[in-house]
């Protein structure tokens, strides 16, 4: 009957939303700052293993480290000196890379104002009952994120961001979770509802990295980033934790900083509120009780389609790999033949010339 | 020393001169270029929009057939009679609605009409008869005796805007007066029923008012039914994760064309729709089934079924070239291992549908096809997949999903099913009263947040592009406000795309960025240096001219005395 058909009360109103998103922002660039990189693929990671899919996720990398030149590990991003977890995984999906990470773009991403010409991937597209996750990192000071070292956003700004959101109705709730020095200046100054948020440190305090990793030769990871990634690496789809738990994450005695949250904008209890509204996208599902009766209409033998040249799909998997192409050799091998030639011909003249030709 | 005199006399008219140029001209033209182009916006006309006062007018005509009335009340009719009612929802929002309704006699091929064996046919043979407006309901009230309709039905809802309600009215003496108002809540809860209630315009108000005032089950389903967008996207998957056991064949288009198309073009109004299918080869649910012996298949239970969503997702395609919403629709073929597959409800009983649908995502039906081949049969078998079942419960889910199937009607209502078409025209005019209302709550807040926006932030550029397109919201939504009252529904409904296309147009517009806030310390610095080393020697000299003026006034002073 119809009642066991509508979900019971407390599934389906308890957090009044439909679906999540989340967008993972790195500020920094350069090679040092490979840990701001790891802390947000940890985080990317960490999302996507508790369902949020890619079409969901808008992840703005301002550099590239795991194919960096200076990385001795390459295609690889690791969050301890162990090497036992690679947070760059094997299906990153970036959306924002390099230059196209600015204070311009984010807050285009963030309000909806990109050009008609944005594609599905790049684009917050989320209603009125999406609950939305911001994990921001990098360089910041008392009341600033830095940019790709050449500009910055102030937390006035980002809250007039957020409030037009709320004018769009662009969110149900909304989680912001900052991991840079003086941290919890970038909360201050919010004001519309909905709206719940961690930072690392408070105002005044320094974010400390975790540990530097003597192979790659920079700092891994930062601190709180780092308890954060333990803490989800326990919580599985079906996890009952609480935000609660999510405050307690990396105290003094670990982070060296005081982590500081905001709950004043947020009309639920944190108690109430589980990991997995924000970091996993657990789906409300209804059993369809009813079908409409067709029946079925005189089914015109349609043409069956045909395409050229279609294996059997169980076939294509069981193709061998190509043969690799020949190229003609590397610009380093070229050269370091062309410098021993003209090294020779200085050195014992040039009517040597004809021994060669 | 007088050419002393006359130089110093020289200095102090060039350095009066300097100060009048950057005073006269400096100052305007500096103000001139740092202003920032702001085309001029209907700030009145959009605060009056600030406050909603709808007031929806329906049509309803009361049929009273032969029999329901006596001769001496019978004389009466023709008559028309007008009720109102106005709800306070909060400071801002004002709900009006207005019923007129006429009531009349049948006439005789109406009665003609209402003598039919079943209610089917009778509802057949009235539209014939007659068509009616869009937004507008028909009553025939049929004697208490009639054997119309079952007896544990009261009302029966056709397939286009008519209803059949059988009443007991008075006979004898009592005045017509007595025996409408007797009449009037039956009528009210059919009208209900098929146009709109109350619960129904909060619900479609629930982002401007508090969640309180709507009841649980309006505002299950509109969180249920996907939001008012310009344009959808409905994407079929045929999932198929053993190639190597099953070759499915599946003729979407066809099914699409004869199915789906149809729903897809009565719901043209109000929306566009484009539809796009694919077919998805060794993907996989998330979950493992598990083996009921009982019945020797294996059953998904209800509590993994929001589990099994989220890595399909991740392999679905979708257009990327356009921002509407989608709704994806997926047909899962279980592997011969794991044939047949099973989904059971929170009491453990089978679903005939084997389908579940998420809000505002889709649906997903597992089909088997393990009874259509035997043990011997050939890998991989050749499979037709029999679409009229499958679309059967795709439409089902595809009506919840946009909002036009709603919580169970009163008791003792029997509502026709829609037919070939797939939507009743009530059905079709419900929604277009819910979405007309919500199209302008929405756009009226858009244009009123935008203007606040704006005038909020004074550093912000206005293009022209901008201000012709609040312009145009701002008609449109007058027009769809005062279609509305007068009761045409297709042309509000029309006003009020065009509302929210224009102001979603104007708010989401790319030059809108608002990048130039500037605290006051940093003003300073940048006009600190450009502007304080020239000002300095001017500031001086004229100091200095005033200190000579006031000079010489002494000296003159004591010449004086």
């Amino acid at each position: 009957d119809w009642k066991s058909n509508l979900l019971t009360s407390t599934q389906f109103f308890n957090s009044g939303h439909t679906n999540n998103w989340a967008v993972l922002v790195c500020t920094s660039r350069f090679w040092f700052n490979y840990r701001h990189v790891a802390n947000v693929l940890s985080v990317y990671r960490s999302v996507k293993r508790l369902g949020i899919p890619d079409s969901h996720i808008v992840l703005m990398l301002a550099d590239d480290m795991a194919c960096n030149h200076r990385n001795p590990k390459p295609a690889t991003v690791f969050s301890h000196k162990n090497m036992e977890l690679n947070v760059y995984g094997d299906d990153v999906e970036v959306d924002y890379r390099g230059y196209e990470v600015t204070v311009e773009n984010f807050l285009r991403v963030l309000t909806g104002r990109l050009p008609p010409s944005t594609p599905r991937s790049k684009r917050l597209l989320s209603d009125d009952r999406s609950n939305i996750l911001i994990y921001l990192t990098g360089h910041g000071g008392n009341g600033f994120l830095k940019f790709q070292d050449s500009e910055e956003i102030s937390n006035v700004e980002l809250a007039d961001a957020f409030e037009q959101m709320w004018q769009k109705r662009r969110y149900n709730e909304l989680l912001f979770i900052i991991d840079t020095c003086q941290g919890a200046s970038m909360y201050e100054r919010f004001y519309s509802p909905n709206i719940m948020a961690l930072a690392s440190s408070q105002v005044g305090e320094d974010s400390l990295s975790h540990q530097p990793d003597l192979a790659i030769g920079v700092h891994l990871m930062d601190r709180y980033t780092f308890y954060l990634l333990e803490f989800l690496e326990d919580i599985h789809p079906a996890s009952q934790a609480n935000m609660n738990d999510l405050f307690k994450v990396c105290p003094k005695s670990q982070c060296v900083s005081t982590p500081g949250h905001r709950t004043d904008l947020f009309l639920r209890d944190p108690r109430s509120v589980l990991i997995t509204d924000f970091f996993g996208s657990v789906r409300k599902v209804e059993i369809t009780r009813e079908a409409v009766n067709l029946t079925s209409a005189a089914e015109q033998p349609s043409e069956p389609l045909s395409y050229v040249d279609q294996l059997p799909v169980a076939e294509i998997i069981h193709q061998k790999p190509k043969q690799k192409d020949w190229h003609p050799p590397d610009g380093f091998i070229l050269g370091l033949w062309t410098l021993i030639l003209l090294v020779f011909f200085k050195t014992y003249g040039i009517k040597h010339l004809k021994h060669i030709f | 020393m007088a050419a002393i005199e006359t130089e110093k006399q020289r200095g102090r008219y060039a350095a009066l001169a300097i100060a009048a140029v950057v005073i006269v001209l400096g100052i305007p033209l500096w103000w001139k270029t740092t202003e920032t182009y702001r085309a001029w916006l209907p700030f009145s006309q959009i605060n009056e929009l600030d406050s909603l006062q709808l007031q929806l007018s329906v049509e309803v005509e009361v049929v009273l057939s032969r029999g329901t009335l006596s001769p001496e009340q019978q004389k009466k009719v023709p008559l028309s009679q007008t009720r109102e009612q106005e709800h306070q929802i909060d400071a801002k929002t004002v709900l009006r609605y207005r019923y007129e309704t006429k009531y009349r006699t049948a006439t005789i091929m109406e009665e003609d009409a209402l003598n039919q064996p079943s209610a089917q046919e009778a509802d057949l043979s009235l539209h014939m008869l007659s068509e009616s407006a869009c937004g507008s309901v028909v009553v025939y009230i049929i004697p208490e005796t009639s054997t119309l309709l079952p007896a544990d039905v009261k009302v029966y809802v056709g397939q286009r805007r008519t209803a059949l309600l059988r009443a007991a009215l008075f006979e004898g003496t009592a005045g017509l007066k007595e025996v409408l108002s007797t009449l009037e809540p039956q009528v009210k809860q059919v009208v209900d029923t098929m146009s709109f209630s109350h619960q129904d315009i909060l619900a479609a108000l629930s982002d401007r008012i508090r969640v309180g005032q709507v009841s649980k089950e309006s505002l299950a389903d509109s969180m249920r039914a996907i939001k008012s967008s310009p344009g959808y996207e409905i994407t079929f998957s045929l999932l198929n994760p053993d190639p190597k056991s099953h070759s499915l064949h599946w003729d979407i288009e066809g099914a699409v064309n004869s199915y789906i198309q149809p729903l897809l073009d009565k719901l043209n109004p109000i929306a566009n729709f484009s539809v796009d299918s694919q077919i998805l080869y060794y993907a996989v649910l998330g979950v493992n089934p598990r083996f009921d012996n009982s019945v020797s298949a294996y059953t998904l239970n209800a509590d993994s079924l929001a589990h099994v969503i989220n890595p399909v997702e991740a392999r679905l395609g979708s257009n990327a070239a356009s921002s509407n919403p989608v709704l994806n629709f997926l047909l899962y073929v279980p592997d011969a291992q794991h044939s047949p597959l099973f989904i059971r409800d929170h009491s453990k009983r089978e679903i005939p549908s084997n389908a579940f649908h998420s809000p505002r995502w889709g649906g997903i039906m597992v089909y088997n096809v393990n009874d259509m081949y035997g043990p011997e049969a050939e890998f991989p078998v050749d499979i037709n997949i029999s679409m009229s079942k499958v679309m059967g419960v795709f439409l089902a889910q595809l009506r919840l999903m946009l909002g036009v199937q709603k919580t169970q009607p009163p008791p003792g209502f029997v509502l026709q099913s829609a037919g070939s078409e797939g939507l009743a025209d009530w059905e079709l005019d419900r929604l277009m009263w819910s979405r007309s209302v919500e199209n302008i709550a929405t756009a009226s807040t858009t244009i009123t947040s935008l203007a606040q926006l704006l005038d909020q932030i004074s550093n912000i550029v206005i293009n022209d592009n901008i201000a012709q397109q609040v312009s145009s919201a701002v008609t449109s939504l007058q027009a769809a406000v005062a279609e509305l009252e007068a009761g045409n529904l297709a042309f509000a409904l029309q006003y009020s795309r065009e509302a929210i296309l224009a102001s979603e147009r104007a708010f989401f517009d790319p030059s809108l960025l608002h990048l130039l806030y500037f605290p006051d310390d940093q003003k300073f610095a940048i006009y600190i240096p450009l502007f304080l080393p020239m000002c300095v020697p001017i500031v001086l000299s004229l100091l200095k001219i005033a200190n000579e003026i006031r000079q010489r006034r002494a000296d003159k002073l004591a010449k004086k005395d």
